[in-house]
Formats: structure tokens, sequence, C-alpha cells
């Protein structure tokens, strides 16, 4: 069911991937100002903005199941933030390379969207803990969903804060909006994005067919074994929803 | 609505007047915090910026103590249930308690703003009074709705008090940030600076759209 | 902010792409585990369905009547 269209969803992906990678090492110049090391910005801005669009995601699911009620909607929500957490380590990780190399530190408070993107972070890192410490499935995946609504709807506000709050914005070799790009840099990075966002929906989809299929799994185990002793309840508790 | 929001706002008051909890708490805390503050800087006097950070940071985390015990007595005595058999509308549970938190807040600061003065401040906080409370009143608005929505998020949990700072600090960065900014020229010696209606801005920003944002979702924190 | 040349830069590049890899990879590790232990469940399965009926052909002999 989920795991429908995912083998063509893959092979498009790798090749964005490994087109989008072959692109910048290859096909954009060399940033006039900080040379070589600005390779990174095609991985690094990319993987922050498909994350934070994954947490939307996330909240967009979450009023999806509070209006409908269907747990299919509240799986898709955890795995979309599941997933945008594991971006967000490698934005996080991959910006502090960055700074490390182009100014000498491995963190730097005058980069408001860095900032902003730690913030929000931190909050998200919340949502498994608060999973984890509700036990009754319906009543975690409504509070889930909650949580993720409130959530989705701090990442702009917070980023806005954010940026007001820093009136030295960093003199920027590149604008992340892609205004002063030049073209072919600007065409690198829209592919590589759009190859992130490849990469995502299909870890999505990925993950969503084995969450589904180990479910229904575990639900054949437990009809099959059922009046024998050998049942036993899953040991193994954990903070994804259970359908 | 109002007459239900009223009788649980009664309650509750009723409640903090009998045995009176949250609040002394909260003053104490805050004062133990400028002590701390005193020791950890080794400063006599502090004003500015770092003025208006110790003074938010201490309000910020009194304001978690609060959030804490906001529906403490709720769930252990049964008052949602109660609550829930009654024919009103469920937001006006959301409404009393944001009102009873922004109480809470507001009285915690008179004290808190007095003994700042007394003990930390450098210049005097009665010139620009009147700005400062509107900072204040503004950001206690957005602490008390996500106050109230992080509150009764956590409620529920197994983990509750490891929750709600967990998610209360970081939803209340923003707030932090314009509160902090806006209170820092007017707590700098030598004549007030000007308010920047652009922290007001974002303050105001966040109280509507977490205000109604809370309006929107809060049904579903209640319902069994 | 001058430049930094390219062997310099190239440290942190490699860094920065190998950390992607890594996450790529660390993932594809977990989903390994998972899907072993879907294939384990499907084995238990397959056992307990194989077992029911081996009983249930037993079942079947023995009210035979002879």
């Amino acid at each position: 069911m989920f795991g429908r269209g995912l083998k063509t969803l893959s092979l498009i992906t790798v090749a964005l991937i490994v087109g989008a990678f072959a692109m910048v090492f290859f096909y954009a110049p060399n940033d006039a100002d900080q040379g070589f090391i600005q390779k990174i910005f095609y991985l690094h801005v990319p993987l922050a903005i498909v994350a934070l669009f994954g947490f939307v995601a996330g909240g967009v699911y979450g009023i999806k199941y509070l209006r409908t009620g269907d747990r299919l909607h509240d799986l898709r929500s955890y795995v979309a933030i599941h997933l945008s957490l594991i971006l967000a380590v490698g934005a996080l990780v991959t910006g502090s390379i960055w700074a490390r190399g182009s100014w000498g530190v491995w963190w730097t408070w005058d980069e408001p969207t860095l900032v902003s993107f730690l913030i929000v972070f931190l909050l998200y890192a919340c949502y498994q803990p608060l999973r984890f410490s509700i036990e009754d499935p319906e009543r975690q995946a409504r509070y889930a969903a909650v949580f993720a609504i409130i959530a989705g709807a701090f990442v702009p506000l917070n980023f806005m804060a954010v940026r007001m709050a820093e009136s030295l914005v960093h003199p920027r070799v590149l604008s992340t909006t892609g205004g002063s790009m030049p073209s072919d840099m600007r065409i690198t990075f829209l592919v590589s994005t759009v190859a992130m966002a490849c990469l995502f929906i299909t870890l999505w989809k990925y993950e969503l067919a084995s969450k589904h299929a180990t479910f229904r799994l575990r639900a054949l185990k437990r009809r099959l074994a059922d009046g024998e002793d050998a049942w036993t309840p899953n040991p193994r508790r954990s903070a994804a929803p259970t359908l | 609505m109002r007459s239900a929001v009223g009788a649980l706002l009664r309650k509750d008051l009723l409640l903090q007047r009998r045995t009176p909890e949250a609040v002394p708490a909260m003053v104490l805390f805050s004062i133990g915090t400028f002590v701390l503050f005193h020791f950890a800087l080794d400063e006599r006097e502090v004003t500015g910026n770092l003025a208006s950070g110790i003074l938010w940071v201490t309000l910020l985390f009194a304001a978690v103590l609060g959030i804490n015990r906001l529906f403490v007595s709720e769930r252990e005595e049964g008052g949602f249930d109660g609550f829930l058999l009654a024919p009103v509308d469920r937001t006006s549970m959301l409404v009393a308690k944001a009102i009873l938190l922004f109480l809470f807040l507001s009285v915690v600061e008179v004290f808190v703003l007095a003994a700042f003065t007394i003990l930390l401040l450098g210049p005097s906080p009665w010139g620009p009074l009147p700005e400062l409370i509107l900072v204040l009143a503004l950001a206690n608005a957005g602490i008390a709705v996500i106050g109230t929505l992080v509150a009764a998020l956590a409620i529920q949990t197994r983990a509750r008090d490891l929750i709600v700072p967990l998610i209360a600090l970081p939803l209340s960065v923003p707030l932090v940030i314009a509160a902090a900014r806006a209170c820092a020229p007017l707590l700098t010696e030598g004549g007030a600076g000007a308010l920047e209606a652009r922290w007001l801005a974002i303050l105001g920003l966040y109280d509507l759209v977490f205000g109604l944002l809370a309006y929107a979702i809060f049904d579903f924190l209640l319902e069994e | 902010m001058p430049a930094l040349p390219l062997d310099e830069a190239g440290k942190y590049v490699a860094a920065a792409y190998l950390v992607f890899l890594a996450l790529v990879l660390i993932y594809v590790a977990i989903m390994a585990g998972r899907l072993a232990r879907v294939e384990r469940d499907l084995g238990e399965i397959t056992d307990l369905l194989e077992q029911r009926t081996a009983e249930a052909e037993d079942d079947e002999r023995e009210t035979v009547p002879r």
C-alpha cells in the first residue's frame, strides 16, 4: 500500500542526488569570495530547508489526524518529524563544519538562520520524549498531533524573531533567497534542493511502508498465536505510533 | 462561556487564597535566582542588556514553576471529570487557566520587580514604568497562552515535570528575545532609551498566533 | 574573509559530505535491523502455520474410523 511507486521514486532520487553532487563539483564555479569551501552550501542549505518543510508537513498531518482521527495520518506525521530530525542533525553538523572552515569557529551566534534552526531542533527533539511518556496510544496520537501543530506554527515565528534580533547580519556571499547568486550556482542549488526533497520523500515512503508492514505482520502473528501460550505482548516499547 | 470562565477562575483563585502555593513559590524562586546571579556574575549592580536578560530568564524559569502546577489540582482531585461533565464549552477551561496564569505572573512580577530593583538593578525603573508594564503585559499574555497549552499537554504524561520545561523553554525563545531586547534600553543607566516598536510587534504577533492556535486546538487536549 | 586554499577547504568539504553519507548509511543500517526483525517474525509465523496444519492433519487422521 505504501510501497507503491517506491522503486521508481528511489531510482529518481539516486539519479538526482548523483546529478546534484556532480553539478556541485564539476559544474558550479568556485565561489569568488569563499572559494572551494562554499560547496558545503549545496548540502547544508537543502538539508535545512527540507528538514523545516518536513517539520511543517508533520504539523499539517497533525491537523489532518485531528480532523479525521485516521491513525495513518498520525503515522505520517510521526515519520515526517522523525526524518526531519535526522536531516536537522545533518544540517547542524554540516553548518558547524562550514563555520569552522570559513570563520574558524564551530559555532557562531551571528548567523540568525543557524540559531533559529538550533531552537527549532531543540523543540522538536522533545517530540519523541513526549510520545514516549504517554501510554494510551489514542491519547499519544492526539497529543503528538497537538504538539506537531504548535511546533509547526512556531517555526516561522521563531525565524522572524531571531532574524530581527541579529541586527548585524554576517556579510553573506550568498543570500539563500538566491537573489544575488550567479545563474549556474542557482541552478546547482535548485537541483540539490530538489534532490534532497526527493530523498526525504523516498525515505518517508520507505519508512511508512516498513512500519505499516511491521504492524500488519504483528497483527497477523497475534491472530495466529491467539489461544496459545506462546503469545507475549510486544516486549519493546517505542515512541512510534501503533496502528 | 463567560460564566463558566468566571466560575473556573473563582475556583482557582479561592484555592490559591486558601492554600497559596504557586505565587509564593515563584516569588521565592525568583529572589533566590537573583542572589545566585549576583554571586555567579560577581556584580553588585546590573544595567541594560544584562539586567534585562537576568530579569527575563528569571521570570521565565519562575513561570515554568507555575506552569507545572497549573493543572495539578484538576488532575489529582478529579476536576477534569467534573469539568467535562458540565455542559460548557471546553475552551472556557483554556481561557480561565490562561487568565489565571496571567494573573499569577502579574502578581509575581510586582514582587520580583521590586526585589530586582532593590537587589541588583542599577538604574531606577520608575521612570520608564509604563513602557515596562506594557512589555510585561504583552509577554505575560504569550507565556500564559503557551503555558496553558504546554501544561495541558504535559499533565497526562508520565514525565510531566520533564516535559514542561523541555517544551516551554524553546517555545518561549521568541518571547524572551523580544521582551529582553525591548526592556534593555529601558533599564539602561542615565535616561531610558526609547522603546522599539518592532519588539512590541513581535510580542503582539506571538500572542495573536498562539492565542488563535490555542483556541483552535485546546479541545483535543481535554477529550477523554 | 580570504578564501581558504583548496587543500585546507577540501578537508572541511569532504567532512561535510561524509557526514551526509554517514547519516544515510546509519539509516540504512537501522532499516536493515528492522528488516531482520520482520524476517524473524515472518519465520515465526510460518512455523506456527506449519505446526498448525500438521496438527490439523494429525487430528484428521485420528478421527478417521478404522
